[in-house]
């Protein structure tokens, strides 16, 4: 069979690749998006930016400091780990008690002041990131030919999704912040520092944007508004998702970037809209999420 | 393990304690004390100030001023997590059983904060309900079963004081039979309880004393062997 | 009792037109006619059309608790429209408005059905990315010419009367459409239909137990907001002779919500004062070198942590008289 429904295979199979590259993306913002909901009832919408800030500190790293990928991937997450911490224990701690809706036009702020900054600062063409020298070149699958570093971008996401889902739901810390999402006045009653707990979800949450960002940098190249539109489509993943399950999220997030790259090989004029399109379908028949459950 | 023999030293005193949320003003001048050992029940219409005096202790309250002292230390002004800490553990009256965490994850979810607390097979056999039964999910289980936990959770934990907001509440007699063996069974292991109870009747069979509020103060102490000569004014301020 | 006396008395002027309100509707509605003589007409447009764009925002957020994230689909969107219907079909400028306002009215009916079925954060999600929807397809769609926009649209001649080539017609006609948008919007808020938004912002699940079917208001609310919206944007497209993909973007749907909160949710000024600011402000910048998205976020964060009732609504809260909400 050298076609199928009259496409190339390998042209199939290339748009599938990328799409689960994309999906991988929406997988782990999607994820952070979740986790940070859950424990603080803030909509994030920093971390598109907070994605890009990833990116970029990898590339500062290896343009001012000589620090490759490797080292990137370790200190780029932690980088915006800390810089989450700073935002949470500063601004986003003082506005629980107020609607939640004040959380999302703060973190709307912050993006613009991010975005706004680095463009500023370096324009809006992108900075390209060399792939690292051990993920150079290419695997001949026979039926398609697969770039290393993009099947190691696949893996890695995937990893750290599944790393991440079973910290939370399988460990006694997932555990402390299961109950503190459900109950974090009497979590604080059994004598665990719920605050502390929250600067670190929202830490974290944002720490896995970043590494995104590191991954991303060198298949997209290293731009200001890099997560500008990138977040928009996660909100729709997450809506279709719902907010309630960690592995919904990761579920959702591979699957649409499936979809959107079928979108490309079949009608690649609607590849934009593919996910807002499943959103609006998917919030007629079950407004709660696919995963979701009705707050 | 608690000294149970020992019930001269007052394990928790509250003085002139005032608690507020918000702007309703719902303690006005709480005072009483608890000897180690002891089995006390808060009793009082709804609304009196039970329950507020339990979240006043664990400093889940707006604004509090006056003293609450546990074994000497002040707890006013602590940092909340830090109070149970200290050994104090606390069963609130909704029970608190997490519905997202497993039977097990609920009961060894409270972090052990002291020496001495029960161990899961010591628990198991002072709550047979809940062996075997580790994986379920926590709020599948029955209202009592649901009680049983939230207070097997804190047994782990090595607290000394231990906090039971109306334990009975909405239970069949069966179950109160059960959770009433528990608390007796507790009170000889040397805990001291603090108890919020409305159904008295199961309150005479355990507890030593029994303070009565009345918007948001004590108004009375009837020590439990003369519950009996005092059952008409009890019964008027509980108006039954 | 005095606070009842009061009351009634406050209630009084109102009904006989003498409140502060009203004389201040006035006095900013002569100090609108006068302005042309003092400032470039062209800037005092474009104040106008996000005054209107924002108080139409405003009447979802601020009296039906609703926060629309997505309103720069209505606003661009109608723009679109109206370029193109003016400039390659030939339409009539008041026709080509009417167009943009319908076209905006039935993508908010589209919006609203969808969104109506989640609250709060989600519905806010939910907008936004229908609005980001909207933002692709003016990319793709032949008729909107991507990254270029519909440029050059005509001004025409509106009823077959007013050249609007010349700026003080077009700057008079633009006043009008404000004055009866805000009008429109000030009946609304002032109805029944209105005070049942309010209830359904304070408290759904009790309108829902007084029997109101809540959705269907929220729709109808929507919808308004959307047709005004997107007449606040073929008003623009008109005012600029341009259609362009800025007024799409989120970025935009983000900034009217800016103009709201600076200048106050739930006042009826503020929309407009937050509006003016903030055009004039983004003018002002626009000849620094200082980067517009970064002055704007922070305000928006200072907004956010210190300043949540905006300039009209601490206006108000600190008058004596607080029945004049």
């Amino acid at each position: 069979m050298s076609h199928l429904f009259g496409i190339p295979p390998q042209a199939l199979f290339g748009q599938l690749l990328l799409g689960l590259i994309n999906g991988s993306f929406y997988a782990l913002l999607s994820l952070g998006l979740a986790v940070i909901f859950g424990m603080l009832n803030v909509v994030n919408m920093a971390h598109g930016a907070l994605y890009m800030v990833g990116a970029f500190v990898a590339w500062l790293l290896l343009t001012y400091l000589g620090v490759g990928y490797w080292g990137a991937l370790v200190l780029a997450p932690l980088a915006v780990g800390a810089v989450g911490l700073v935002l949470e224990r500063t601004m986003l701690r003082r506005l629980y008690k107020v609607d939640h809706l004040y959380g999302l036009l703060l973190t709307f702020g912050l993006a613009l002041i991010f975005e706004g900054a680095f463009r500023h600062q370096y324009g809006v063409s992108g900075q390209p990131y060399p792939i690292p020298e051990l993920l150079k070149g290419g695997i001949n699958l026979g039926f398609m030919y697969l770039p290393t570093y993009r099947g190691w971008v696949v893996a890695a996401s995937l990893l750290v999704c599944l790393g991440t889902w079973f910290a939370i739901e399988r460990t006694k810390l997932g555990a402390y912040l299961r109950a503190a999402t459900e109950n974090p006045t009497l979590v604080q009653a059994f004598g665990i520092n719920v605050p502390v707990m929250v600067s670190l979800t929202y830490g974290f949450g944002v720490a896995l944007a970043g590494l995104a960002g590191v991954l991303a940098a060198p298949i997209y190249q290293v731009s200001p508004l890099m997560g500008s539109n990138l977040i928009i489509v996660v909100f729709a993943v997450v809506v279709i998702g719902g907010m309630g399950s960690i592995l919904g999220a990761i579920v959702t997030g591979l699957g649409l970037g499936l979809l959107e790259g079928l979108a490309k090989v079949f009608y690649p004029e609607a590849s934009n809209i593919v996910v807002f399109v499943i959103m609006a379908v998917v919030l007629m028949v079950k407004p709660a999420g696919l995963f979701g459950r009705e707050r | 393990m608690p000294d149970g023999m020992n019930t001269k030293t007052a394990m928790l005193e509250i003085a002139d304690l005032y608690g507020f949320y918000g702007e309703s003003h719902v303690l006005h001048g709480v005072s009483l004390e608890v000897r180690q050992g002891e089995v006390v029940t808060l009793l009082g219409r709804n609304g009196a100030g039970k329950t507020s005096t339990m979240r006043a202790i664990m400093g889940i309250m707006g604004k509090r001023t006056g003293s609450i002292r546990f074994q000497g230390t002040e707890l006013i002004g602590m940092a909340q997590h830090r109070i149970p800490r200290l050994g104090i553990g606390y069963v609130p009256e909704e029970r608190g059983i997490f519905s997202s965490l497993s039977v097990d994850e609920n009961l060894t979810l409270p972090p052990v904060v002291k020496e001495g607390g029960m161990t899961v097979p010591q628990i198991h056999e002072l709550f047979p309900n809940l062996r075997g039964r580790g994986s379920t999910q926590g709020t599948r289980l029955s209202g009592g079963e649901q009680q049983m936990l939230a207070i097997a959770r804190i047994l782990r934990t090595g607290a000394t004081l231990i906090l039971l907001d109306e334990p009975t509440e909405g239970l069949a007699p069966v179950i109160i039979e059960q959770i009433g063996v528990a608390v007796r069974a507790l009170k000889q292991r040397g805990f001291t309880i603090v108890l919020v109870e409305q159904n008295f009747r199961f309150a005479a069979t355990i507890a030593d004393r029994h303070y009565v509020m009345e918007e948001g103060h004590v108004v009375d102490m009837i020590p439990n062997d003369q519950l009996h000569a005092n059952m008409d004014k009890l019964h008027t301020y509980l108006g039954v | 009792m005095t606070m009842q006396t009061r009351d009634t008395l406050h209630e009084g002027i109102v009904m006989y037109g003498g409140s502060p309100k009203i004389l201040l509707a006035g006095a900013g509605l002569l100090l609108a006619v006068l302005a042309p003589y003092a400032l470039y007409p062209v800037f005092l447009m474009k104040v106008l059309c996000f005054a209107l764009f924002a108080c139409a925002f405003n009447l979802l957020i601020g009296f039906a608790g609703l926060l629309s994230f997505g309103h720069a689909a209505f606003f661009g969107g109608a723009a679109y429209i109206a370029a193109h219907v003016v400039k390659v079909w030939g339409w009539a400028p008041e026709f080509g408005l009417i167009a943009a306002t319908a076209v905006a009215g039935l993508m908010g009916l589209v919006f609203g059905l969808i969104a109506i079925r989640r609250q709060g954060i989600y519905f806010a999600m939910i907008t936004l990315a229908l609005s980001q929807m909207v933002f692709f397809l003016a990319l793709q769609l032949p008729f909107t010419h991507g990254e270029d926009g519909i440029q050059g649209v005509p001004r025409g001649t509106l009823f077959g009367l007013f050249d609007l080539g010349q700026p003080l017609t077009m700057y008079y006609t633009v006043l009008a459409i404000f004055v009866a948008g805000f009008a429109l919007i000030w009946r609304t808020v002032h109805s029944p239909f209105g005070q049942v938004l309010k209830a359904i912002r304070e408290n759904e699940p009790r309108a829902v137990s007084l029997g109101y079917r809540t959705d269907r208001y929220k729709l109808v609310a929507f919808v308004l907001s959307a047709s005004l919206a997107g007449l606040a944007g073929g008003t623009k497209a008109l005012v600029f002779q341009l259609a362009s993909l800025t007024d799409v973007t989120w970025q935009m749907s983000g900034e009217v919500v800016l103009m709201t909160l600076l200048g106050g949710m739930g006042t009826l000024f503020g929309p407009v004062v937050g509006a003016g600011l903030v055009v004039t402000l983004e003018s002002y910048l626009a000849s620094t070198s200082l980067p517009v998205p970064v002055v704007i976020g922070c305000i928006f964060v200072v907004c956010v942590l210190l300043f949540r009732r905006g300039i009209v609504g601490e206006l108000l809260h600190r008058l004596p008289g607080k029945g004049n909400r």
